[in-house]
């Protein structure tokens, strides 16, 4: 068991325009899950490859406890990886692939077969051992990778992706076996992926990562209640935060005529032109007064317990698109008009241009 | 039998004649009528000279040398003449096909198997270990197939004769092991490199050395590349007519495509025993590729990656 620290780790393929990862600073604490998450070529592929040793660290450091690993080839680093297409080993046994490090490692035979059982019985794969991975379901051959990082009890688990391959019910209960999997046997594990909902949902911390950098690490709450930049703001969450563009008058900020209530902070901080943040459910109706914001719904969404209503606003500074969450149903139709508002503690303000958070 | 893809030179007419297919057929194996009225003529040219060698292979020699093969077909009381008796003379007596057929078996097992060993550890190196000049070397190794192998021959035969390699059999071994270098590493490194990256990366994790990678994965995983360039090898060894008779020549290390030469007489009599002998060297190349085919079975890697 161990931490892991990226002391400005840097990622620079050959030939290149620019580094895929300019240098990243990242502490991960011992026992913890943590999740790194951002849009395709975001390099947290690259940041798991690097930890891992598949891809050569240019500049900067990284140490797993007090070990300084960069220089180590994978096999030194005490690192089991599961891959997104699995990787298994196609002519050998599910048994054999599970027991392939330990043979290199020369665990005795004895040993290597209790370790393999035990495994295959908390993945539920004892029936199985006997098959070549072909023989296997997409779910099941996912065990086997994770069999095959288990067995051999490494200080580090790296996961890339390893869910993405599977089908939508497969994911949701494969995502709370490996979670619950990782907390029983409290191995210190990174986990990869561009899925926010797994990112919210397995992670103890969340790295969410864009072009290279880390844009904000927290715990999955934190970052959905207080996005520390626009970006953060606009991935986190589905469907996504209603980001709109307000001009800042007087401690308040504008959208065409409508207001939106801030809080004191951003009241203080923000001038000129800045990006207000609501997520869906913020939103609250008000009575048919006209004030807040005019919305023409397009689209009603009905998902039994909730609804999501889709309109446009022709107030200039909103998106195309507007997203309110409501809890009552059938009230609101196609065509119609409604007036939104919201309140102070639910409204994130951005800075448009710096995209740093103004709000408390 | 889905899963199964003959070998390129059998890229087969009848898989072809599944294409007409149209979309309302509702069994698209069955071919039109006007396919395989082409096929069967097409099979029929191509057996032709087939049956012709066949039946001539059992004809007396003077039958042979004052009628054509098709006489037995136009005189049906003639097949009572014919005979077994050019086997038994084509093997055995004073044109010692017996002996050349071991000699061939020498030469080519060798000669197939060094080259694949070899191959397959540069192909290896090529695919999975990064080092400079790699794109470099493995160009030139590739435009080495370009060169024709008759530039190389009075060089190797000047060499041959320094070191008194002349008429051996690791003459031709050589020879063959050259000739087929450049071929093998191209074909198994085309392949290796669609074998799936991350399997490879996750036996370095798992700690396996180059060495062990190649061996327990690499090399089964590659189990239809060697074995279609197996095949390859083999036959051209086997019907090498040319580097056996400029690098062993006649006499007792013979192989079977020099003692069918000798079978044949000065004034180009003798075809019974020439189509009597080329029966007896066909009959290990067929064996051999009827033999290796299923080896060419696609998905392999099957489960290793998700699809």
């Amino acid at each position: 068991m161990a931490s892991i620290r990226f002391e400005k780790a840097q990622r620079w393929y050959p030939g290149a325009d620019a580094p895929a990862v300019p240098g990243i600073d990242l502490e991960i604490r011992d026992g913890e899950f943590m999740v790194l998450v951002g849009p395709s070529g975001c390099g947290k592929s690259t940041t798991l490859r690097m930890l891992a040793g598949l891809e050569a660290v240019n500049e900067g450091k990284i140490f797993i406890g007090d070990r300084d690993i960069t220089a180590l080839p994978p096999k030194d680093r005490d690192i089991a990886m599961v891959f997104q297409n699995y990787a298994l080993y196609p002519h050998m046994s599910v048994e054999d692939n599970m027991a392939f490090a330990l043979k290199i490692a020369k665990v005795p035979a004895q040993q290597r077969k209790q370790r393999v059982r035990e495994a295959a019985e908390m993945l539920g794969l004892t029936e199985y051992l006997q098959r070549k991975p072909k023989a296997l379901s997409g779910g099941q051959r996912q065990r086997v990778a994770m069999g095959r990082a288990i067995v051999r009890s490494p200080q580090v688990f790296c996961m890339d992706e390893p869910l993405s391959n599977l089908d939508a019910k497969m994911r949701v209960q494969t995502r709370t076996d490996i979670a619950k999997l990782q907390s029983d046997l409290g191995t210190t594990t990174v986990y990869v992926t561009h899925d926010q909902v797994e990112a919210m949902t397995m992670g103890d911390r969340v790295a969410v990562m864009n072009v290279g950098e880390l844009q904000q690490v927290d715990t999955p709450l934190r970052l959905y209640d207080h996005p520390d930049n626009l970006f953060v703001a606009g991935f986190i969450g589905s469907p996504q935060m209603n980001l709109m563009k307000a001009v800042a008058v007087d401690g308040k900020a504008k959208i065409g005529d409508y207001l939106v209530p801030v809080d004191p902070a951003s009241q203080r901080k923000m001038s000129g032109k800045v990006t207000v943040g609501v997520r869906p459910e913020a939103w609250r109706l008000t009575s048919d007064g006209g004030e807040g914001l005019p919305i023409t719904v397009t689209l009603v969404e009905d998902l039994g317990a909730d609804s999501f209503i889709y309109g446009t606003s022709e107030v200039e500074g909103t998106p195309s698109t507007v997203i309110v969450r409501v809890s009552e149903r059938g009230r609101i139709h196609k065509g119609d008009v409604i007036h939104v508002t919201t309140d102070p503690r639910n409204v994130h303000v951005f800075d448009t241009n710096s995209g740093e958070r103004l709000s408390d | 039998m889905t899963d199964t893809v003959t070998a390129p030179a059998a890229a087969s007419p009848a898989r072809k004649a599944r294409k007409p297919a149209t979309h309302f057929d509702p069994n698209p194996a069955k071919a039109g009528w006007f396919t395989r009225i082409v096929l069967l003529v097409i099979c029929v040219l191509w057996l032709i000279p087939l049956i012709g060698a066949l039946v001539t292979s059992f004809r007396t020699t003077s039958d042979a040398a004052n009628t054509g093969w098709w006489s037995v077909i136009v005189h049906p009381s003639t097949l009572s003449s014919l005979t077994l008796q050019n086997y038994s003379s084509a093997l055995g007596g004073t044109q010692h096909m017996g002996t050349a057929f071991i000699n061939s078996l020498a030469i080519t097992l060798p000669a197939t198997f060094i080259p694949i060993l070899i191959a397959s550890f540069a192909a290896y190196a090529f695919t999975f270990i990064e080092f400079k000049g790699r794109e470099f070397l493995f160009l030139t190794i590739v435009a080495m197939l370009v060169v024709p192998n008759y530039v190389a021959f009075i060089p190797i035969l000047k060499l041959y004769r320094d070191v008194g390699l002349n008429g051996s059999f690791p003459a031709a071994w050589l020879a063959h092991i050259g000739f087929g270098m450049s071929l093998a590493v191209y074909i198994l490194r085309n392949y290796m490199s669609t074998l799936p990256k991350t399997v490879i990366e996750s036996a370095k994790m798992d700690g396996a050395s180059h060495y062990m990678t190649f061996y327990r994965l690499v090399l089964p995983m590659s189990v239809p590349a060697l074995a279609s360039f197996a095949i390859f090898q083999f036959l051209w060894v086997w019907n090498d007519l040319l580097v056996a008779l400029v690098f062993i020549g006649p006499g007792n290390n013979e192989p079977v495509t020099v003692a069918l030469t000798g079978l044949q007489g000065q004034f180009g009599k003798g075809w019974e025993l020439v189509t009597a002998g080329g029966f007896i060297t066909m009959l290990l190349p067929v064996i051999v590729f009827f033999a290796l085919q299923r080896f060419f079975i696609r998905g392999l890697t099957a489960g290793a990656v998700k699809g």
